[in-house]
């Protein structure tokens, strides 16, 4: 049985935890949130391109390092406590994912290596409204190689240099690259400032599929399932870090004559927080097993690795302002920059109802084939 | 990351599955677990793995054990699991009792008991829990007082309860009150004792889910020798602790009735609009739930064995075990029945849907957020043994035994 990470992931996963803390503490995040016209933390973008993480998975033939998806759990895990304000998950989760995946030989050379090295930022275009997105939300389409039609709302879709578009094509659904430039972009007001987003307007942008025809919404899925993963870490170490937050607070502030620790309601609170945190992360090494050697349980792995982690996160980040009492509710404090990101790594990649019903999909497929 | 065995686990499990496969019992021993058939099957089961070093692994050579690795026991725990073994009534002696006993006895003691433990020829009962107090087990009211003659022996007067196996146990290990003149942890002292004396009154307790299978176990003057006692006199709450180190692990939270069952069911049971229950959204978004907790229960223990398997002590996430199961097993159980809707309420075996086992699972899951642990004391524990928060602060800590104030 080896189910852990090895000694070099481990190492690789303190070196993130050094580096984060000296280039993404509370204050740059804080930064990103009160500053509109920053949407995302270039500086610290530029800082983790040259590390090689945006390349972690990507082969060294393509300007990667060639590491592996186990090493880009690690570093996911850390981007996730620090709430970093930069786009990596759009670029590396989904777009670059996607690109490894389903991506022709010339589409891999002119993207991926410009990925890696931190010259293109990506994003993922597939809602256009409320609800769930599904072959009947799609209304974009492609014509003739041009795209047209809007997708509302695109996380990183004010800064992306590369979209990632679902859009129908004689009435199949398909997966469009498509290059941002002349796109019409509105930045709009979300939840978590520190991750923007966007309404883009696409009117005869040049687009080229990414995949099959007809195959978008298949292959989106399996994208999803990848991404899913890596969020998986990023929000397990989101969870982790609020858990402490609440643990630390606890520890100092007296009430009634004792530290609010020492009370059981608290401590069964944190428990509780406990528990979540440590079924989130024993899904997400399943996951990140299945991604690492592309196992046929990819799916379901990737299904219980998002619902844990989603329901990890959004306990522990509100318990945490629970325990944090009137000053958690204080705009001065940092719990709520992981309130806010609960609910934007929860809802980016479709939310967990949604993946609760795909998992129990799976499985009934899995049983009927059994 | 795989969960492949290392060459030396491969080598292990190879040879545990030519041996089970020549050894194990092919066929259930019979259908009642409390049966004096099935006593004497896991007798025979448990004296022949002994005779073949599968009994006890982990225990060191000089316990007559084998001196193996925990992932060793675990290796053969999985291989023996899928042959029809009987059940263990032995895996509270030998996982908490006897070490205990092999920890504190004097060395003739050791010898004594050791062996028949092993084979199976002596079975071993825990006696802590008592009617005054469950999580609070240095609460402990049974007393021994020194024989007036002067002999050094003990009297034991008073009640335990919730004593699982006690009705065909042939010792004991109690924990008894010795000093009431000092507060509660300090006046507690350990003991063996024979279970077949005449002044052990052994009752079953009737539960509320039907079976008995614990006891309330009752001593009336039952008269011991000082060398009967395990660590010193007011030491009983020091060695309790390592007693209890175990029971956590021994407590397992495993039961019969898990997603895929509950799935199997709704397939077959109508629903809201005449399809099948599998169906309703609100049934699928739960199942969706169990199966995550369940698989994070099953890939926490991998990471469980992980550790065991590269040397390392495992970390606390092993405590969060029983907390999810049993939870999850009263819930899952109770949706299962709401889905049977008023067809629900029965459990007849021949009638209710997997042989009435989320009606059995209703009925037990009250006793299994209880037993080894209360919910409570067990989120407790991970506050403040894992996350490292201050204990409860506690009233009667420097108060004398006999003056705690009691209730019910």
């Amino acid at each position: 049985m080896n189910f852990d990470f090895s000694d070099d992931q481990k190492f690789l996963k303190d070196e993130a935890r050094k580096f984060l803390q000296a280039n993404c503490p509370a204050s740059r995040v804080r930064k990103v949130l009160e500053d509109d016209s920053m949407a995302y933390d270039a500086d610290l973008w530029k800082s983790v391109a040259a590390q090689g993480w945006l390349g972690a998975a990507i082969p060294e033939a393509h300007g990667g390092l060639g590491l592996g998806h186990l090493e880009l759990c690690v570093i996911a895990e850390e981007l996730g406590r620090v709430v970093a304000p930069i786009p990596f998950a759009s670029t590396v989760y989904m777009l670059a994912e996607a690109i490894m995946l389903a991506g022709s030989d010339a589409q891999k050379a002119t993207y991926l290596p410009r990925i890696a090295a931190g010259e293109i930022i990506g994003c993922l275009a597939t809602s256009e409204g409320p609800g769930a997105v599904s072959a009947a939300t799609v209304s974009a389409s492609v014509e003739g190689g041009k795209l047209s039609g809007v997708k509302i709302p695109v996380t990183d879709g004010d800064i992306a240099d590369v979209a990632l578009v679902l859009a129908k094509e004689g009435g199949q659904a398909g997966l469009y690259l498509v290059d941002m430039a002349g796109v019409t972009r509105e930045a709009l007001k979300t939840l978590d400032p520190t991750r923007d987003a966007a309404r883009l307007t696409f009117s005869g942008a040049r687009a080229e599929r990414l995949g099959g025809a007809g195959e978008g919404l298949n292959l989106l899925e399996q994208i999803l399932d990848r991404a899913a993963i890596l969020l998986a870490f990023e929000q397990t170490g989101g969870a982790d870090r609020s858990l402490e937050m609440a643990k630390e607070y606890a520890l100092e502030r007296y009430a009634f004559g004792r530290t609010i620790a020492s009370y059981q309601a608290i401590k069964h609170k944190l428990a509780d927080m406990y528990v979540k945190n440590e079924l989130a992360r024993s899904n997400a090494y399943y996951g990140a097993w299945a991604l690492n050697t592309d196992a046929s349980e990819l799916p379901i792995a990737a299904s219980a690795a998002r619902i844990a982690a989603s329901e990890a996160f959004w306990f522990a980040s509100k318990e945490n302002i629970q325990t944090h009492g009137g000053i958690g509710f204080t705009w001065q404090m940092d719990c709520h920059f992981y309130y806010r990101r609960s609910r934007q790594l929860s809802l980016v990649a479709g939310a967990p109802r949604v993946w609760k019903e795909r998992l129990v999909s799976h499985l009934e497929r899995r049983n009927a084939a059994a | 990351m795989d969960f492949n065995d290392s060459a030396e686990e491969a080598a292990y499990r190879a040879q545990v599955k030519i041996w089970l496969e020549a050894n194990a019992p092919k066929a259930h021993p019979g259908s009642d677990p409390e049966g004096s058939d099935s006593l004497a099957a896991s007798r025979a089961w448990q004296a022949k793995k002994a005779a073949a070093g599968y009994a006890c692994i982990t225990w060191p050579k000089e316990w007559g054990g084998q001196g193996g690795t925990p992932l060793q026991s675990v290796i053969f725990g999985q291989e023996e699991a899928g042959y029809p073994i009987p059940g263990n009534p032995f895996q509270i002696g030998l996982g908490m009792c006897v070490p205990t006993v092999m920890n504190f006895a004097d060395e003739a003691t050791k010898q004594r008991f050791a062996g028949p433990a092993i084979r199976g020829e002596e079975i071993w009962c825990q006696l802590f829990s008592e009617p005054s107090g469950g999580s609070d087990v240095a609460a402990a009211r049974t007393k021994a007082e020194r024989a007036s003659d002067g002999s050094g022996d003990w009297i034991i007067n008073g009640q335990k309860v919730w004593t699982t196996g006690a009705q065909f146990s042939d010792f004991g290990i109690v924990i008894v009150r010795t000093d009431p003149d000092v507060p509660k942890h300090k006046g507690l002292t350990m003991f063996w004792i024979d279970m077949r004396d005449p002044a052990v009154e052994v009752k079953p307790i009737h539960q509320m889910s039907g079976g008995s299978g614990f006891n309330e176990v009752f001593f009336t003057d039952l008269r011991i020798k000082d060398s009967q006692r395990l660590g010193g006199i007011g030491d009983g709450w020091k060695v309790s602790l390592v007693t209890l180190m175990n029971e956590r692990l021994a407590v397992g939270g495993a039961t019969g009735m898990g997603w895929s069952q509950f799935m199997e069911v709704a397939r077959q049971t109508p629903g809201m609009d005449g399809g099948p229950a599998l169906k309703d959204s609100s049934l699928r978004e739960k199942l969706a739930d169990w199966y995550v907790q369940a698989e994070g229960l099953k890939h926490t223990r991998n990471r469980t064995m992980t550790a065991l398997s590269r040397g390392q002590t495992p970390g606390p996430e092993s405590s969060i075990g029983k907390i999810v199961s049993a939870v999850q097993m009263q819930d899952l159980a109770n949706e299962a029945l709401e889905m049977l809707d008023q067809y629900g309420i029965i459990n007849d075996v021949d009638l209710a849907p997997q042989h009435g086992g989320f009606q059995s699972s209703v009925m037990f899951a009250p006793g299994l957020r209880i037993a080894g642990g209360t919910d409570e004391i067990l989120k407790n524990i991970i506050a403040e043994r894992v996350l490292g928060l201050p204990g409860d602060i506690r009233v009667d800590k420097d108060v004398a035994f006999k003056d705690m104030p009691t209730g019910r």
